[in-house]
């Protein structure tokens, strides 16, 4: 692939010597909105749809982490609940056809990617209906269907393999844009920077979501990272970036639709910041100590992303609360029956053992 | 209906704790995920969250309890609009049954693992009789294999360092720029790790990259991506997701280079399940192989040698001349002794049979030709003949291929053997540069042939 021209950084960050208002600005666009206003609001339809689907993934982890405390999970189980908004609104801003591909804490961009709760769940409990008929666990599942590429257990190895799906939609001309999704630990390995250099040079439509929760296992971000600012992490490359408020799922709609629309048009990655939170422990069996009980409450309390659509829905949007109770109960139908087909589904045959090790 | 509250398991190795404290207290409403009570294990304190919505109707297991086994009722949630009161004349407290429904297979009836039915393999019958043999050196066939499998797949391309304009850093991909353009001949920068990983993306997209390491040595920088993400993604994903890709390059040692670029990677690779490990000696071999390889639907390591790229071979001149990878070939008939080798270490068999052969004994020579999988068959049944057999690798002996060899004999052709298997290997030291010492480093023919004489007890 010939590589392209250079071109100028960041489309979002205003130059250094900007006057205090005009960096205010600047900033409130890196916080991914287009005025200093906040992002565009969500039509009512639009702030529906996010509140179902963000629902659905806590109810799922909740109902997850419960059946790891029966013993029905075994091994790791990484939870999303607090970070829903994230790959909510990058997801509405997708078209079909767009790949998606993340690391371990995946069950989120599974759903998100409108795969089924049941193969899921039974995928969690190593049972025969699961995704990867059990042999994949909760940190490797895929469908082709859905364009979701997994579920990686390595820390930053979906950043290269991601890169290689926006090389083969460059390759193949089609138009497609590849989400890829890491965290702010992986964003420390190598091989990001390696990856951000080739999809640079080829112009390859990728999106990279830096999903920043502020710790990486028992690391806050302060400790293990130079530059904290991860949307600055690609500049060394020419590859723009933005800093994004991940709690609100309008702003990551906007800054995800602006990024996929600069990806899509052959002008190469881009990088979104995510700031987000993640409420539970790294997995099931952290007690989370290196973070006061404070800090998480009031994210909780004053940032949750399912809190501020729900308050949407009933104030400005006047939906009824019986309405909304209506999801909440189908949202509970859906993870409960899943939690119910992991349950009784039947381990995989045994003979599953020496399956699927080669074509 | 009333929600029994388990005590839960926090570690997969947790069996009991510490009811330490109530958050909430009887009669209090509860939502999903509020956290409504503390237990403690000999590791940690953590919170229990609340999954469903409703009144706190009953405590069962009181503050400060000890040892309460996991899955233990510890209170009892009634729903929405029920009556506490009746939620909490409910059963007492007991342990639950242990949760999983399926039970799991006991070791004993561990299924076996598929044994390869295949008979030993003839090779005789690959190139039609009457064929026009071309000599061509192991990289113009390696070179051929890969521009006849991109005129035929708009979706096989090569990418590494130096592949494109520079023609290869060994010459392999002569010429395939100027055919095949920019697009499909891809030259990267120097980042193993990532044009790997890369690679990988593409051919679980669809794509059927060939990823050139300039040598096997650099690839150690990607052999994540090589293992976990090609080798084991198959089986990962339950068999939806497979990993067309072949990662080729030299490997092991070339001459006056010294440690760290002279390693034999055969042993490391061939060790994966979701791989396939072929490492080729003939310029036949080489791109009747790579062929199958570009075409096979698998993950494939195909380790060349720098030294043989430029040897000639007599390659069958055919329009498509593919092998089938997995069988190895008879390359020298005899009935005295077995020498079983592969890649480069063939040229110390060969000349070892011929030094035999002057000494009156009848040495039988294999060519693996693919490590993984091993076509033990074929050495079997040449050991049936002539029960004895030397095995021949240049990388090191420690768990090594040879040692697999011995092994695999062992296990399918014990009875057969007049005498224990041996073997010639590399030193089991890094390699030195100075020629003397590079020299003792490397097996040679007079090794082979003594260990031969050994076998035979002469
Ligand atoms: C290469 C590698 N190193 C270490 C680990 C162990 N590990 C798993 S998750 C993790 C922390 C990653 O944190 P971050 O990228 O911030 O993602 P988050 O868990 O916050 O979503 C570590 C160190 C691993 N899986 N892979
Ligand atoms: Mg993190």
């Amino acid at each position: 692939m010939a590589p392209k021209a250079a071109q100028s950084a960041s489309t979002a960050k205003v130059a250094g010597a900007a006057p205090a208002a005009k960096a205010m600005a600047a900033k409130a666009a890196a916080n991914g909105s287009a005025s200093s206003h906040g992002p565009k609001p969500f039509t009512r339809e639009q702030d529906l749809l996010a509140y179902r689907e963000m629902l659905m993934i806590r109810r799922f982890e909740e109902k997850a982490g419960q059946l790891y405390g029966m013993g029905l999970i075994g091994g790791f189980c990484h939870l999303y609940i607090g970070q829903e908004a994230v790959v909510v609104g990058m997801q509405m801003a997708t078209q079909p056809g767009d790949q998606v591909i993340t690391g371990y804490r995946d069950h989120g961009h599974m759903l998100a990617c409108g795969m089924d709760a049941k193969g899921v769940m039974a995928e969690l409990t190593g049972r025969r209906g699961g995704y990867s008929k059990g042999k994949g666990g909760s940190m490797h599942m895929f469908s082709i269907e859905k364009q979701f590429f997994g579920g990686h257990g390595i820390v930053g190895a979906q950043v290269s393999l991601g890169t290689g799906l926006a090389f083969a939609n460059r390759y193949r001309d089609n138009g497609a844009v590849s989400l890829v999704y890491f965290g702010d630990g992986a964003a420390n390995q190598g091989q990001v920077y390696e990856s951000f250099n080739m999809a640079e040079l080829w112009s390859l439509p990728a999106v990279y979501i830096i999903e920043n929760n502020r710790y990486a296992m028992g690391t806050a971000v302060t400790r293990a990272s130079a530059q904290t600012d991860f949307s600055k992490r690609g500049v060394s490359f020419n590859i723009p970036g933005e800093q994004v408020d991940g709690m609100d799922v309008q702003a990551v709609h906007e800054a995800g639709s602006r990024a996929i629309a600069f990806a899509r048009a052959g002008k190469g990655p881009y990088i979104l910041e995510m700031q987000t939170y993640r409420y539970r422990g790294h997995s099931m069996s952290d007690p989370a100590k290196y973070r006061t009980k404070d800090e998480v409450e009031r994210m909780k309390n004053e940032h949750d992303p399912i809190e501020q659509v729900r308050g949407r829905l009933l104030g400005t949007h006047r939906v009824p609360e019986d309405e909304i109770k209506k999801i909440d109960a189908e949202v509970r139908v859906i993870v409960n029956e899943s939690a119910e087909f992991a349950t009784v589904d039947p381990e995989p045959d045994a003979s599953e053992l020496w399956t699927d090790i080669v074509r | 209906m009333p929600i029994d509250v388990l005590m839960p398991a926090l570690s997969p190795t947790m069996e009991s704790g510490t009811l330490a404290k109530w958050l909430k207290k009887e009669g209090d409403r509860i939502k999903a995920g509020d956290v409504i009570a503390e237990i403690e294990t000999d590791k940690a304190t953590m919170e229990v969250e609340a999954v469903d919505e409703g009144v706190l109707a009953k405590i069962l297991i009181g503050d400060g309890t000890e040892n309460v086994a996991v899955n233990t009722r510890i209170a009892i949630i009634a729903g929405e609009g029920e009556d506490a009161a009746a939620a909490s004349s409910g059963a007492p407290a007991q342990a639950a049954a242990p949760a999983p429904a399926a039970v799991p297979v006991p070791a004993a009836s561990v299924p076996a693992a598929p044994r390869s039915a295949a008979p030993s393999y003839d090779a005789s019958g690959e190139i039609p009789a009457g064929t026009e043999m071309v000599k061509t050196t192991v990289r113009e066939a390696l070179r051929d294999a890969m521009a006849e499998e991109m005129r035929r797949d708009d979706s096989v391309f090569v990418m590494g360092e130096e592949v494109a304009e520079y023609q290869g850093a060994y010459k392999v991909t002569q010429g395939l720029l100027q055919e095949f353009g920019a697009r499909r001949v891809i030259d990267t920068p120097i980042t193993e790790h990532g044009f790997a990983g890369v690679g990988v993306g593409a051919a679980l997209a669809g794509l059927r990259p060939v990823v050139e390491f300039m040598t096997f040595n650099f690839a150690m920088q990607a052999i994540d991506h090589i293992i976990n993400s090609a080798a084991k993604t198959l089986y990962m994903s339950g068999g939806q997701l497979g990993c067309p890709i072949v990662f080729r390059g030299p490997n092991g040692a070339a001459a006056r280079v010294a440690a760290q670029h002279s390693q034999d990677y055969a042993a490391w690779y061939s060790q994966i399940p979701g791989l396939k490990v072929i490492q080729p000696w003939s310029a036949s071999d080489a791109k009747g192989l790579l062929k199958a390889a570009i075409r096979d639907p698998n993950p494939i390591v195909f380790l060349e040698n720098e030294i043989l790229y430029g040897q000639s071979f007599e390659v069958p001149k055919l329009d498509d001349f593919v092998l089938p990878i997995g069988k190895a070939k008879v390359v020298r008939t005899g009935r005295h002794v077995t020498l079983v080798s592969f890649g480069i270490g063939m040229t110390y068999a060969m000349k070892a049979a011929d030094a035999l052969a002057g000494e009156g004994i009848e040495a039988e020579v294999i060519d693996l030709r693919t490590i993984r999988p091993m076509d033990v068959a074929t050495v079997v049944r040449s050991i049936q003949k002539t029960n004895r057999c030397v095995a021949i690798e240049e990388g090191w002996p420690q768990s090594g291929v040879t040692a697999e060899i011995g092994m695999r004999i062992m296990e399918e052709a014990f009875d057969y053997l007049d005498a224990p298997v041996a073997r010639v290997t590399g030193k089991d030291v890094p390699m030195p540069y100075a020629a003397n010492l590079e020299k003792l480093a490397l097996p040679n023919v007079g090794e082979v042939v003594a260990a031969a004489k050994a076998v035979l007890y002469r």
